[in-house]
This record gives C-alpha cells, sequence and structure tokens, in this order.
C-alpha cells in the first residue's frame, strides 16, 4: 500500500507546476478575452444598435431583444454618403502616401545615415506637434482662404500630410534603427550602392514598420474632425462631418448614427485587417511598443 | 519577403489608383464654387428633420423649375453656430442660406452679418410676407424693424398628457391649465412602482435645453432675467419662487434620470408611455403621433403651457433661413429662401412626403390647408393658439430690455443661460440648491448688465 501510495504522491506534486501553469495561462486568457470584450463593446453596441429601430435605440434599460431592420442604413445612403467616403479616401490616401515617400528619406537621414546635428533636427520635427491645431487655425485659414483653397480636398491632403509627418518620420527611424548594421555593411562589402541596400535590405526588413506607420496616419487623416469642420464645406466634407450632421436636437438619431458610423468605421477596419500581419509585427518592434 | 512586398506595393498601387480615379469622379466637387453665371448656391442646415426633407426634395421641385443648384451641409447646432460666424467674420463666403434659429437672427442682424430680406419679400407677392405668424416675424426682425431670415417652420411650447392614464384616474385636463393644477396632476398620476413619472421636464444643462421650460414658467410667475433698464433679476422672489417649483416638481413627480434628461430624452420617456404629462416643444407632436416612433399615438391630448400670472407663457422658436453678407449668388439665394418658406414648398412635402412632415408654425395659411388640418388635428388648434399668443416683446408682467420668451436675445444670454442652468441641474440632482444657484446666476447677470447700461 505504502509503495503504491507514494508514487502517487509523488506524481501528484510532479502534476502541480504543470496544472499551476495551465491554471496560470487559463486565468490569463480570461483577463485578455475581458480586456479585449471591454474594448470591442462600444463597437458591438455600435453596429447592434445601428440594426435598431430609432425607439429602441433610445430606450431606457437598453434593448437587448429586438427585429433587426436596415432601416437606418436606407437612411444614411438616402443622405447620400458617397461625397463624404470618396473625400475621406483621397485626403487619406494621399496623404498617407506623401506622408511615407517623405518620412522614410527623412528618417533615414536621421537613423541609418544621420546628418549634422540629427538631434536638433528630429525634435524639430516633433516640436510642431507640441502646438494644439487650433492655436494654428486662424493663420491657416486665412492662408487658405486667401489661396482661394478653402473647401477643397487637396487642402485637406496637404494639412493631413503636414498632421503626419513629424509622427511618421520618428517611427520609420526607431524602425529603421532595428536594421542591423552588420547587414548594411555586409551589402556594402558585397559591392551594394545605395538603392540596391535600400531595395534588397532596408525595406524588406522595416516593411512592417512602414505598414504600421501608413496604417497609423491613415487612421488619423481619416478620423480628423477639426480641421475638416474648420475648413471644408458642401464640396470638401469628409465623413467625419457626414457623421455629425445627424445629431440633432428634435427627434431621436442615436440609430441612425450608429449606421453612418458603422459604416465609416469600414474602410478603417478593412484596412487594418488587410495590413493585420505586418501590423501586428510593426507595433512590437518599433516606437509604439 | 518579396512576396509579402509585393503584396504590400500592390495595396499602395491600388489604393492610389482608386483614389485618383475618385478624384476624377469628384474634380468637379473640390473646386470651391462662386464663379459668376454659376448657378450653385451652397446652403448650410441643422440636421432637424425638416431640413432633411428639403434636402430630398430640392433636385425635382426647384432645381428642375429654376435651374439652381443647391449643394447642402448637415452640421449640428453648435457647429453651425460657429461655422457661420467664422465665416462671415473671416469673409470666407463658403455659405449663400444658413438655418438660423430665432435667439441669433436679431443678433447677427445688428452685428451685419446677415442681408436684410423684407425689401425682396415685399416686391415678391407671391411669396405674400402677410401670411407669415406676426410673432415669428418679430422675433426675426432687427432693430430697423426689417426682416433678418425668413421661418422655416416654427414651434412654440405646450403641455402635451397621457388621455388614458387621465381616464383611468378620472381626471380632465382643462384647455388652458394652471400650474399648480398640474403640479396636482403630476402628484396624483406619479406612480414609481409601475415605472410612470407624472411629468417629464428637462433637466439637463443648458439655455436651450433646462432653460427653455424653465424661463416660460419663470415668465408666468412675474419674474425676469433683466427689467427694462437693465436691472439684473435673477435672485428676485418670483425667479425664486419659480425655479423652486419647476425643481421641486422634477425632483418629486419627474422622470427619472431628471437630471440629464433633455427634449431627447423626454420624447422617448413619454412616447413610451412612461410619464402622464409632458410640457415642451409644439414640435414634439409630430413624432408623438407617428405610430412608427411613438407607443401613444393617438392617445395625447394637448393643453396650452400652464400659466400662474399671465394670460399664455408658450415659448417662441423658430429656424429660418437667412443669407449671409458674404454670398456671391444674392438672387439665387433669395429664390431659394423664398421657395422654401412658401406656400407651395407645404403642398410639395405634403404631396410628396405626408401632410404630418409640413414645415408647420410659420404662415396662417398652413392651417387651413385640409389634408394638413385632418393630419394634425389632434394639436394644430392649440400648436396655432399658443404661437399667435407668444409675444417675444413682452412675454411676462414686465417690459423687457431684449427680444425672446424664453431667452434674452443678446449674445451673452447663451453662456448666462447656460452657467446657471448647471447649478440649477445640480440643484435637481440634489447636490446643490436653488438658493445657490440664483444667487451665483445674479452676480453673473450683473457682470453681463454692465455691458448694457
Amino acid at each position: 500500500m505504502t509503495t503504491l501510495a507514494t508514487p502517487a504522491v509523488k506524481s501528484s506534486t510532479a502534476l502541480k507546476p504543470a496544472a499551476r501553469r495551465r491554471m496560470g495561462s487559463a486565468i490569463w486568457g480570461v483577463v485578455a478575452w475581458v480586456a479585449g470584450i471591454i474594448f470591442v463593446f462600444p463597437v458591438i453596441w455600435m453596429v447592434l444598435t445601428s440594426f435598431k429601430q430609432e425607439q429602441d435605440a433610445a430606450s431606457n434599460p437598453p434593448t437587448w431583444v429586438f427585429t433587426p431592420t436596415f432601416d437606418q442604413y436606407a437612411q444614411v445612403f438616402d443622405r447620400n454618403i458617397m461625397p463624404f467616403l470618396l473625400n475621406s479616401l483621397m485626403a487619406s490616401v494621399f496623404s498617407t502616401l506623401l506622408v511615407v515617400i517623405l518620412a522614410t528619406p527623412a528618417a533615414y537621414a536621421l537613423s541609418l545615415r544621420p546628418v549634422a546635428k540629427w538631434t536638433d533636427a528630429l525634435f524639430f520635427f516633433i516640436s510642431t506637434k507640441m502646438m494644439p491645431a487650433v492655436a494654428a487655425l486662424l493663420p491657416v485659414y486665412l492662408l487658405v482662404k486667401n489661396l482661394g483653397m478653402l473647401d477643397n480636398v487637396w487642402t485637406m491632403v496637404l494639412l493631413y500630410t503636414s498632421m503626419n509627418l513629424p509622427l511618421a518620420v520618428w517611427m520609420m527611424r526607431s524602425f529603421l534603427l532595428e536594421v542591423p548594421r552588420e547587414v548594411l555593411e555586409a551589402g556594402e562589402v558585397d559591392g551594394a550602392g545605395l538603392v540596391t541596400s535600400i531595395r534588397k535590405i532596408i525595406l524588406p526588413i522595416v516593411s512592417p514598420g512602414l505598414a504600421a506607420t501608413a496604417l497609423i496616419c491613415f487612421i488619423f487623416a481619416w478620423n480628423e474632425f477639426f480641421l475638416a469642420v474648420n475648413l471644408t464645406a458642401t464640396n470638401a466634407g469628409t465623413a467625419p462631418i457626414f457623421l455629425v450632421g445627424f445629431i440633432s436636437s428634435e427627434g431621436l438619431f442615436l440609430a441612425r448614427l450608429c449606421a453612418a458610423a458603422t459604416l465609416v468605421s469600414l474602410p478603417v477596419l478593412i484596412a487594418g485587417w488587410v495590413a493585420q500581419n505586418k501590423l501586428v509585427r510593426g507595433l512590437s518592434m518599433g516606437a509604439v511598443k | 519577403m518579396h512576396k509579402r512586398n509585393g503584396k504590400l506595393s500592390l495595396l499602395i498601387a491600388g489604393a492610389a489608383t482608386g483614389a485618383l480615379v475618385l478624384s476624377g469622379c469628384s474634380g468637379a466637387g473640390s473646386t470651391s464654387g462662386g464663379s459668376d453665371g454659376d448657378h450653385t448656391i451652397t446652403a448650410l442646415m441643422v440636421g432637424n428633420p425638416q431640413m432633411e426633407d428639403i434636402q430630398k426634395l430640392t433636385a425635382e421641385n426647384f432645381t428642375k423649375q429654376t435651374g439652381i443648384t443647391v449643394k447642402f451641409t448637415i452640421l449640428p447646432e453648435n457647429e453651425l453656430r460657429d461655422k457661420v460666424t467664422q465665416d462671415v467674420a473671416n469673409q470666407g463666403g463658403q455659405y449663400d442660406v444658413a438655418t438660423v434659429g430665432a435667439y441669433e437672427v436679431p443678433i447677427w442682424a445688428k452685428n451685419g452679418w446677415l442681408h436684410e430680406l423684407s425689401t425682396k419679400s415685399a416686391a415678391d407677392t407671391a411669396y405674400d410676407s402677410a401670411d407669415l405668424l406676426k410673432p415669428m416675424v418679430q422675433s426675426l426682425t432687427g432693430d430697423d424693424g426689417k426682416m433678418y431670415a425668413a421661418p422655416f417652420y416654427g414651434e412654440s411650447s405646450f403641455l402635451m398628457y397621457n388621455k388614458d392614464m387621465f381616464a383611468a384616474a378620472g381626471l380632465t385636463m382643462p384647455e388652458k391649465p394652471t400650474w399648480a393644477q398640474v403640479a396636482e396632476f403630476a402628484k396624483k398620476l406619479d406612480d414609481k412602482q409601475k415605472g410612470v413619472a407624472g411629468i417629464c421636464l428637462r433637466g439637463l444643462p443648458g439655455w436651450g435645453e433646462l432653460f427653455a421650460p424653465l424661463t416660460t414658467v419663470v415668465n408666468t410667475y412675474g419674474g425676469t432675467w433683466f427689467e427694462k433698464d437693465w436691472t439684473p433679476k435673477v435672485n428676485s422672489p418670483e425667479f425664486k419662487a419659480a425655479t423652486d417649483f419647476y425643481v421641486n416638481l422634477v425632483k418629486n413627480y419627474g422622470e427619472k434620470g431628471a437630471a440629464q434628461a433633455g427634449f431627447t430624452e423626454c420624447l422617448n420617456t413619454f412616447g413610451q408611455g412612461q410619464a402622464a404629462m409632458w410640457y415642451d416643444a409644439t414640435s414634439a407632436a409630430g413624432t408623438l403621433e407617428d405610430p412608427k416612433a411613438s407607443k401613444v399615438a393617438g392617445k395625447v391630448g394637448y393643453a396650452y403651457a400652464p400659466v400662474d400670472k399671465t394670460a399664455y407663457s408658450g415659448w417662441l422658436w423658430t429656424w429660418a433661413w437667412a443669407m449671409p453678407k458674404t454670398t456671391k449668388h444674392e438672387d439665387d439665394a433669395w429664390k431659394f429662401i423664398s421657395w422654401a418658406t412658401s406656400k407651395d414648398y407645404e403642398q410639395v412635402v405634403g404631396k410628396n412626403l405626408g401632410w404630418s412632415r409640413v414645415p408647420s408654425g410659420k404662415r396662417t395659411s398652413t392651417y387651413s390647408i385640409p389634408e394638413y388640418k385632418e393630419s394634425a388635428k389632434a394639436f394644430a388648434d392649440v400648436t396655432l393658439g399658443s404661437i399667435e399668443n407668444a409675444n417675444p416683446q413682452n412675454p411676462g408682467v414686465q417690459p423687457r430690455p431684449a427680444l425672446g420668451v424664453q431667452f434674452v436675445g443678446i449674445p451673452e444670454f447663451a453662456d448666462l443661460g447656460t452657467k446657471v442652468s448647471q447649478e440649477v441641474n445640480a440643484a435637481i440632482a440634489g447636490s446643490s440648491t436653488v438658493d445657490k444657484a440664483l444667487t451665483d446666476g445674479q452676480k453673473l447677470a450683473e457682470d453681463v448688465a454692465k455691458n448694457y447700461k
């Protein structure tokens, strides 16, 4: 009996750390899921509300069981959402392209081949983000007005480019710093010129970072409201401007607003989903750890 | 690596091509309009249902006939206010017409921001400006006696009550109730167990939220914000009695979460049958009588705004079309404004979208359209009576220094009203007192009065 009992005890003590590990990881799993659900809940609630009738959307306590309807989406399209989406797409895509094209060489000159006084230059870039946008609004407005560029998508492209550029330079710089010098030097020894180094060595290594930077710039440009509401009118209004138009002081609007918000969030979601793989690696490698 | 790169660059290239194609599509849209001979006007408006309707109807019923294209932007009230102010002050000229509320029209007229419309409306016989309801025209008139905006639709305030609940309790609502009667009804009908409030009243801070109904109570209790010579009267016994009454009524028999309830929340509470009475804008009736949006459609009775010392106490509000001074398309803008506020437009709405959606409350003739009368028979008479008896020049028992029933028509009032409303809101929530709110309010009002004395 004793001989039998001893290994049994032994094996149970031997199992304990493994069981504890399993328990531990199960707890962490639960925590991760709870945190995830808490983060996603407002979005899920927004999507759910978009399928409700206004009456159900505004009820207190909230309605959980309801007959889904596409009425609100029909109303959103009724208000002609397309021009706003197109304006947003143009402003975001072009500004992101410009940012990536300009920020990558700038970051190169501040990391792998640092120019003289590169710390000052780096600080100068980020210092432009220290002043709140509202402080610069009046001069920007007057300048844009005098140039005859009010209510013009290209104004927004330009503004979003300058808004995102400092951030992109900093991000790209930290990604470029991750490129091992030895690899670059080995390339040079093998006779690789600048263009070849960039194409064959640097770009493949920093491409996740590039994707992360581009996506963040895209999201910032897509969501931007303050400059858009002040500098656009009927022609160049972007999606956030379209969204707030549903807020009314007379009558119920929550379900329609949620439907519009769901539609407007879709492009960003799709962009994030497409860049997902790169993004995870990009976000865990550079500045935005 | 190579493959991934390929995918990424493909994605970027695709997005760029897409955007280029789109930019081609919206090329016309990206130039700022305004060249001569171009019959396009831009309109800025709030997102109320009546504005949505006009956006839908313009292409078919206005552009086709006149060749004038109208481009609309919808913004919430506060953003709209900022935007028009900014546009006019900086001579931006981005908007040819805009919806402006009754509070701002006289103020902006004084600032020289708006075109006067009296000359144009008088010259236009088909427009029939004599048909416009007098209190509406009064509230949109500047110091020089000229009209600076054309009313699109108007409203007063009245008392809505659930007829079923009144019948079940054996109560009868008089046509012109007093506040004392209303308080008595609220007490009898308040049923916390069933989740039914005796009355729904706004408690949300804001000069246009809580202080819209509350100022009408103050008026009829004999109080005022300022006397004719700008003496502030916020801590006067009448102002205090009215505020005490309002706060106690909503605290004792009001809706759940009253401190967070504004027009929208009350519309929902009353529309769900969770309140026996509701004192608010006449424009609520359209939604309440729509079975798709309300559970009490057909069960609502309408009475005049409750009174104490005055004969009537309903407020007066209108959203009106105005023309900023910076417009370069004066004639086209007037054509649009005169169409939007005409008798014809009411017919267009009635025939295309239904008679309950006619932008009412601005023309006498609206109330003799048989189809409209039929669709609004429960509330049309009380609404018209309320508007006709509202007096924006003298809404209380004493002469006033500025226009406005539920507000004081000076630029400082938005800030003053909102600040005091925050303190009254705290009293409703139970974290402060009416006395403190009004003592602080008096000080704020004294500061404002200094600008005018």
